[in-house]
This record gives C-alpha cells, structure tokens and sequence, in this order.
C-alpha cells in the first residue's frame, strides 16, 4: 500500500544509550493529556460499589499509559547482563495498521505534520485499532474516568478528557502544536515552517537525559532530520512496513536486534530505513 | 391448555412440563441479564478482557455463532436458487437457527463495543476501507433478511393463519422467498468473507496477516469455505438433539445424509486451500518478517496441538468422513463428523481472534495469556440460552417440520 507523504513529517528519535528509565516521560506525558489515573473506588456509582471493584494501577494491562518505558535485557547472567529502556510513544505510522481497520474514520492521518489523530467522540469502541497495532500503542477506557477529590484541579484545560468505552493514544501532544502555530501566527511567522523546538512534545522537554529529541523529519533545520538518518538510528519492526516516526539509537547490537524479529534466516539487523 | 395453538396434526408436552424446562433456560438468560447490565453499567472492565486482548470470548464467540449460522444462508441458497427441492424439509429449522444466531451475535456486539450507543455510526461514518465496516452493513442487512425469512413461519401458525389477510401476507412472501434468499446468500457470503478479511488485513499481527486476492486477503475466502463447510451440518445437529430431547422423528435421515453431503463437499474445498494456506504462511510469508512457524505458538493455551486438533482432527478427518457415502450413511458416524466439524471452526475462529493478538510482535514483548470471566461466560451463555427459548417456542407452536406429522403419526 500505498505511504502517505506530507511536506511536515513530525518525528521523533529516541537514545536509548541516553535513557535512564527514569519514567518522567510517563508522567509528563499523563500529566499533559489530562491521561486517567486508575482508582478502585468510583464514589458516583452505587452498583459498581456493590458488585466489583475497578482495577487500580496496578493492573498494568488496564492502565492507559500512552507512553510506557519498556525493559529490554540481553539475557545474559552477571557480570555480562545488561538492561536498556525503550519508551514507547505512538509511532505515529506513515503506513498506520491502524488507520483502515477502524469502521468509523475515528482514526485518521491527514492533517498536515502526519500525526494519526484520534477522534474520542467518533470512537465507538470496538478495539479493532487496538488488535491492529503491533505496539501497544492504543489504549481503551475500561472504566469511567476518575481523578482523586483534589487531582481535578491540576486537569489542563487544553486537553479533552475522554469518556468510559473509547480508544485513545498519544498525539504527540497535539494541542501543543495547535499553540505553537497560533503563536507563529500571532508574530507573523509561518506557522507551517516552524523552528526547531517551536513545537515539542511534554515527554521530550521533561526528560531529564534529552534522550527524547522531537521535530520534523523533512525540515534539515530540526535535529531529527539528521538523528533519523544516523548509522546509529533504527525503528521498530522496520519488517511489517509500517514506516513508523518515531526512529530509536543505540550503539549496542544486542539492543538494535530487539527492535525486530530476526529468526526467519533473512539476515542480521541493518539500517534500514524503509 | 394451550393445545390450540399447536400446529396441525401434532402433539407437544403438557404446559406444566413446557414450563419447567423453561425454569433452566430462564435461570440462564437472568445470570446472563446480570452479567449484560454489570457491562452496560460499569464498563467492560468487568470483562476479563485488557488492553492486550481487545478481542477475547465475545467476539470468539460472534464469530463461531455467525460461521455455524451459515447453515441458513447456505441452504437458502441451495433450496431456493438452485431448487434443491429435497432440502425445503429443514429449511424452516436453518432459518430459525441463523436467525438465533445472527440476532445472538449482534447483542453480544452490542455489550462489546464501549459505546454501544454509537453502533450507529457505523452507517453514519463508514470508512469503507474497513472489512469491520462492511461486517456491520451486512450483518445488520442480514439480520433485517432472517427476520423477514422468519416471519412468514410465525405467520403459519394455526390460529394466525386463519385470519385471511395473514394467511395471504404469509402465502406472498413464501412466493418471493428466492428473491431474500438470493439476498441473504450474497448479503451472508460478503460478511463471512469479511469476518475472515478482518484478520487477514492486520499488516502489524504475523500469526493472523495473509496476503490474497485483489483487497481480499486468503483468509476472506477461507472464512467463506469453513462456514459453508460447517453450517449445514450445525443445523443438523439441531435437529438430532431436538429429536433426543422430543423423542421424535422431525427431519429424515435421507435429508440430513444430503446436509452432510453438501457440508463435506465444501469442507474437503476449505481443507484444500487451508493447508495450502497455512503452509504458504509458514515457509513464505513468516520469513520474510523475521519469523518462524515454531515462534506462533506458546505454552497449552496457544500450543502447536490446537493447529493440528483444527487442521487433522476436527478438518480433514470430518470433511473425509462426511463425503465418503459409506460412513455418512451411518447416523452415529454422520453426527460424530458433524461435531468435530464445528468444534474445528471454533478452534479457529478462537485462534484467529486471540492467537493473533497473543503473539508478542515485538521481541522484547511476552506472551500474554487470556482468561475470559464469568462476565463473558454468562452474557454468552445467555445468548445460548436465548436461543433454546426461541427453539423451544418455535416447535411448540410453529409448523417448523414439515415431515413431523408423516414421520410420526402417520405410520402407527
């Protein structure tokens, strides 16, 4: 099939040798997407309170975390192991598995800058995305949304919150970019040429190492432009085709070989970049 | 009491005792009604489902109700477009049957979907780049297509038809049947197709992905095949455990051999291209994503031994044992074939539906095993519940056999 092509290719590239698993892109993450923290309790509803309780955080496959830090081991017993972390974003497919499947176009890439939007009042909740994606990347409300007497109070109001029964994912915090285009128009600049770092993404600025770094992957004037293209530089599952934006670097092999499937006698790990 | 409400010719069990083998049934459908309210209140988080298996038991279920539903389609197709004349002695049986099943499948898809009250949307906004898209046009269009098919048997009933205008309502639309039949028969293929596209087109899941035909992936047409191949001997499973359950004759043997004819026939075709397909999956498409055949299977849940169980088994030994005359001939035989048949369509609708989404794609990522809950159990349940309530309606009042009356009266 088919990839869609747009003059603004938003992107990210992610050092994995830089990354501590620190978790702060997490929490900056759920914090500027108003992102649902798991409570057991719901005080609103009197039949949940008398049949079952919610999951709380701890249930890690209940839980939306639009951005999730992977561990990644090399397998080998001490003194030779070695442990990596891979935070996961949406990445964002030029070829989404996504994007077809969902029967009501709640999910769609085309907007300019190439971010596969998700339209929470579309959604009907079928989680057909869900079983489409081959990262995790998309998350569902299984319960209505809570936060903590006192935690509503930090909600952001630039972000919508979303109903029990809808799918959601990471935008690359898209309101962000709305503010800083209208801020490029408010000082007559162009707000489709943006400068690096006009646009970042809550998860990039808030990582302590900057092994986040966020930009347009067309514009040679953004970082990424050239991050992408390093010899250091790959993506998940190059394989299945999806030509995702999101590109990772790593100096270790053993870490490169887990960013595919090599068991098929195709080869070892290359820089493919589609 | 009721006894005027029969159909001709006929005897049922007093009221009394129809009553209590509704007691169970009704138990059923209320634990279900539970579970059902339980989702619809809270969330499907009462389910056993998460974030990895978007798909589990419900939609498992959907599936392998709608391919053993197919004995309608199908069978309509044969009676009414190829005037397979033989076949009119248990059409009225699939129809109730695929009604029961396609109804049940969509209100199970009514629990499953977060926001049931945007099922609508799916006219409203279609993306008709989506196989689920054109499941949900067809689906409903075939359901509306049962529901027509079985009014008509409603209308038969003794008191019903004696009011003029019904009789006639009645005699009209039996009289333009072919033309629904038709309908359904092209309506059923699509979605069937469909069904089976759905899993073909996950470019991002290897256990499920296939490459096809035109915008067709293999598994469009395998999922075609499996249901033609299984439904007709579903409904004829029916039938024989109605007449355990009666201790009448309802269908005659010669009808049901013929069933199981046209099943094994279809079901030695699927066989055919499914081998052929699982191997083309194995040693062609696997590699070329850096996989392997033995990396699709993990542990007893999603062992090796439930491909050769769907493969062997419950696949060619029936579609063998169905088209061999000698062996089909023989009841016990036919049934045991019938049987395996639809234990083997539901192993693969079960491993297309949560195999795929078993497989960790990335490698880092683990196998996840799925438990359904009771919650899916009980809303299921109660769509199988659902269904010997509607059964157990129709035979007592409906005409739905033609033969019951010469089977059994007419030779003591």
């Amino acid at each position: 099939m088919e990839i869609k092509e747009f003059k603004i290719k938003w992107g990210m590239v992610i050092d994995i040798d830089k990354c501590t698993g620190c978790g702060a892109c997490m929490v900056g993450c759920q914090v500027e997407n108003n992102i649902a923290p798991m409570t057991k309790k719901d005080p609103y509803n009197y039949v949940q309170a008398l049949t079952t309780h919610r999951d709380d955080a701890s249930n890690k496959l209940r839980t939306l975390t639009w951005m999730t830090v992977y561990e990644l081991s090399n397998k080998k017993v001490f003194p030779d192991h070695e442990v990596a972390y891979l935070p996961r974003p949406c990445m964002q497919c030029g070829h989404p598995a996504c994007v077809p499947v969902c029967p009501v176009v709640a999910t769609d890439k085309n907007e300019e800058g190439g971010i596969v939007s998700q339209i929470y009042p579309r959604c009907i909740g079928c989680r057909y995305c869900m079983a489409a994606c081959p990262y995790h990347a998309r998350y569902f409300n299984w319960w209505d949304p809570l936060w903590p007497e006192g935690m509503d109070k930090g909600l952001s109001p630039n972000a919508s919150v979303r109903p029990r029964g809808v799918v959601e994912k990471c935008s690359f915090c898209h309101s962000r970019y709305l503010d800083a285009k209208n801020k490029a128009r408010a000082e007559g600049s162009d707000p489709m040429d943006l400068a690096d770092g006009a646009y970042n993404t809550a998860c990039a600025e808030i990582c302590p190492t900057k092994a986040i770094t966020f930009g347009d992957l067309n514009n040679p004037e953004h970082k990424v432009y050239e991050l992408a293209k390093s010899k250091k530089s790959f993506r998940l599952l190059e394989k299945l085709g999806l030509d995702p934006q999101v590109y990772y670097m790593t100096e270790r092999e053993w870490v490169r070989m887990q960013g595919d499937n090599y068991n098929g006698g195709d080869g070892a790990a290359s820089n493919n970049h589609g | 009491m009721d006894s005027k409400l029969f159909p001709e010719g006929v005897q049922r069990c007093s009221l009394g005792q129809f009553a209590l083998w509704m007691v169970p049934i009704l138990g059923v459908l209320v634990w279900g009604l539970y579970g059902a309210v339980l989702v619809l209140y809270n969330g499907i988080g009462t389910t056993g489902l998460d974030n990895y298996f978007g798909f589990g038991a419900w939609i498992t279920f959907d599936l392998a109700v709608i391919a053993l539903g197919a004995g309608a389609f199908f069978t309509g197709f044969l009676k009414y477009i190829l005037k397979i004349k033989q076949l009119e002695k248990i059409i009225n049986l699939t129809v109730i049957v695929g009604f029961i099943c396609y109804s049940g499948a969509m209100l199970v898809l009514t629990l499953d979907i977060g926001q049931p009250g945007r099922a609508w949307f799916g006219y409203w906004h279609p993306n008709v780049h989506s196989m689920l898209t054109e499941v949900i046009f067809c689906i409903t269009c075939y359901c509306t297509v049962l529901i027509i098919e079985f009014v008509p048997l409603i209308l038969e009933q003794k008191q019903l038809n004696k009011i003029p205008f019904i009789h006639a309502l009645a005699h009209n639309m039996h009289v333009n049947m072919a033309l629904f039949a038709g309908l359904g028969a092209f309506l059923s293929t699509f979605h069937q197709g469909s069904l089976g596209g759905m899993y073909g087109v996950l470019i991002g899941r290897p256990y499920a992905f296939r490459e096809g035909f035109f915008i067709w992936p293999w598994t469009f047409f395998l999922f075609v095949l499996s249901a033609v191949g299984t439904g007709p001997v579903f409904t004829v499973l029916v039938a024989t455990f109605m007449e355990k359950l009666t201790g009448k004759k309802l269908v005659d043997f010669k009808t049901k051999a013929l069933m199981g004819k046209i099943a094994g026939s279809m079901l030695c075709v699927y066989m055919f291209f499914k081998i052929l397909d699982t191997w083309a999956w194995a040693v062609g498409y696997l590699p070329t994503v850096g996989l392997t055949f033995d990396e699709m299977f993990y542990g007893i849940a999603y062992g090796k031994w439930m491909l050769w169980t769907e493969l062997v088994v419950c696949g060619v030994v029936p579609a063998i044992m169905l088209v061999t005359p000698s062996i089909r001939n023989r009841p016990a035989m036919l049934y045991t074939a019938a049987i395996l048949g639809c234990i083997g369509v539901c192993i693969n609708r079960y491993v297309f539906t949560v195999q795929s989404l078993a497989h960790p794609v990335m490698p880092f990522d683990s196998w996840h095993v799925y438990y359904a809950n009771w919650v899916e159990y009980a809303t299921s349940l109660m769509i199988v519940a659902y269904g010997f309530l509607v059964l157990s309606l129709s035979y007592r009042y409906l005409p739905v056999f033609p033969l019951e009356t010469k089977l059994n009266y007419q030779n003591k």
